[in-house]
């Protein structure tokens, strides 16, 4: 369950870009989670309810967008989608493959309610 | 996904970006803010903390990395055995709870601070960070740190190593790295520990346990170890000593470097966004290093620290 460190890390960077803009409350988060991350979005879910309680980001909605995983074949130039578990590729089926996309961790965008009147935070 | 082209932006939330800046509104009149750092940024930044105090120091970090029981400790116990004599080693260890490991290592005469990490699955690099000030690296040549047994979690957590060992061990079955491809790729070096095993263990098969290695499009080295009997510890002693000469050179040259594959969130560390802004604050200098392996990692990751990434690899398959 490193979802839960994962989670308190991610508050921790929200809360500080909310204290930067001087937002008033976090209506949105997205992420960019890919399968070779190593994080369950599942469980980051799960995780966010209990890591957010008495935040700026409390009633936030988060949103996790899920990344494919995809390859570069450095032998045959082609680019093909993949398993997490067999990055070859697929077109020519060499191992000489470099990963695209599919290990993202991002923090990808926030939605923040700021007051108009943007007095620099404290 | 990338940092700087701002391919993110799909036409579906492209409408909450303004086209001059970073802070756009929704139509609801919410600020829409581009962010795009790494979720473990701030873990991250301490991993480079620590990797510069490694290298101020002399000292190649080696994360080890496994299953619990699959031989860590038994592994280090046997390399203070077979290297003690001519390198100094300290050991970081990890474990949920007790001391045992680290008493173990002592026994040796060898240097080991515990990290009881409580219910925590995995060290992070604040946890080592912590454990460094326990730790006089003074003269020390090797420094191993035991993560939390573990296939999940560990493999996410940059802790300032230079490379990561992942340890197979023969009871565990030869598909582990099919089932728990985050762990294995991001290995410098897997050792299949426990050969001792494998005359009453037949249905483990290495050939079968370095293919699905393989099929993560990986060459880090595959090498078949055992600490029982009569050793069989050469590759991995010999793996050490051309690692630690590799690095001292690096740092000769100014340079150092991280394991070949990072966890994500390190590679985009100076990605825009003001979580990421500090890190322009070390003194580092950008350099880039030859991605001579094109296949080991990703193009867009070079020099994200600042430090030059060496991703050199030893024992490389044929293609």
């Amino acid at each position: 369950m490193h979802e839960l460190s994962i989670c308190q890390a991610l508050l921790d960077q929200v809360e500080g870009i909310a204290r930067d803009h001087g937002a008033t409350r976090v209506e949105r988060i997205l992420l960019k989670v890919g399968p070779l991350s190593g994080v369950e979005p599942v469980l980051i879910q799960h995780a966010y309810t209990l890591a957010a309680a008495g935040t700026i980001a409390e009633t936030a909605e988060l949103v996790i967008e899920t990344a494919e995983v995809r390859v570069h074949c450095t032998v045959c130039g082609v680019e093909s989608p993949a398993a997490p578990n067999r990055l070859l590729c697929g077109a020519c089926g060499s191992f000489q493959t470099r990963l695209v996309s599919g290990d993202e961790m991002l923090l990808a965008q926030l939605e923040m309610t700021i007051p108009d009147k943007t007095e620099p935070a404290a | 996904m990338c940092d700087t082209c701002g391919c993110n932006i799909t036409p579906g939330n492209a409408h909450l970006v303004r086209a001059d800046g970073k802070l756009g509104r929704t139509e609801d009149g919410r600020a829409a803010v581009t962010v795009l750092t790494g979720l473990l940024a701030e873990n991250d930044h301490q991993a480079a903390h620590n990797r510069e105090h490694f290298d101020h120091h002399r000292v190649l970090a080696l994360n080890l990395m496994s299953s619990p029981g699959a031989g860590k400790t038994s592994l280090l116990e046997a390399t203070i055995d077979a290297l003690g004599s001519q390198l100094r080693i300290a050991v970081i260890e990890g474990d949920l709870e007790t001391e045992n490991d680290a008493v173990r290592i002592r026994a040796k005469g060898i240097p080991a601070i515990q990290i009881a990490t409580g219910s925590a699955c995995h060290l992070d690099a604040h946890m080592v960070h912590d454990a460094l000030h326990h730790l006089d690296l003074t003269g020390i040549d090797i420094l191993f740190i035991e993560n939390v047994g573990n296939l999940v979690c560990p493999a996410s957590f940059d802790l300032g190593q230079h490379r990561n060992v992942t340890l197979l061990s023969v009871p565990e079955g030869d598909d582990k790295p099919a089932k728990y491809p985050v762990m294995f790729r991001a290995a410098d070096l897997v050792l299949c520990t426990k050969a001792d095993l494998l005359s009453v263990l037949p249905e483990f098969v290495p050939e079968r346990a370095e293919h699905y290695l393989r099929d993560l499009a990986t060459t880090a080295p595959f090498a078949v170890v055992s600490t029982r009997g009569s050793g069989q510890l050469e590759p991995w002693l010999h793996w050490l000593q051309d690692e630690l000469t590799a690095q001292r050179a690096r740092l000769e040259q100014g340079r150092t470097l991280r394991p070949a594959i990072a966890p994500d969130g390190s590679r985009l560390h100076a990605a825009a966004g003001p979580a990421a802004e500090s890190v322009s604050g070390h003194g580092h200098t950008h350099h880039h290093h030859d991605h001579d392996h094109a296949h080991h990692g990703h193009a867009h990751r070079h020099g994200h620290d600042g430090l030059d990434q060496d991703s050199g690899h030893l024992g490389s398959p044929g293609a």
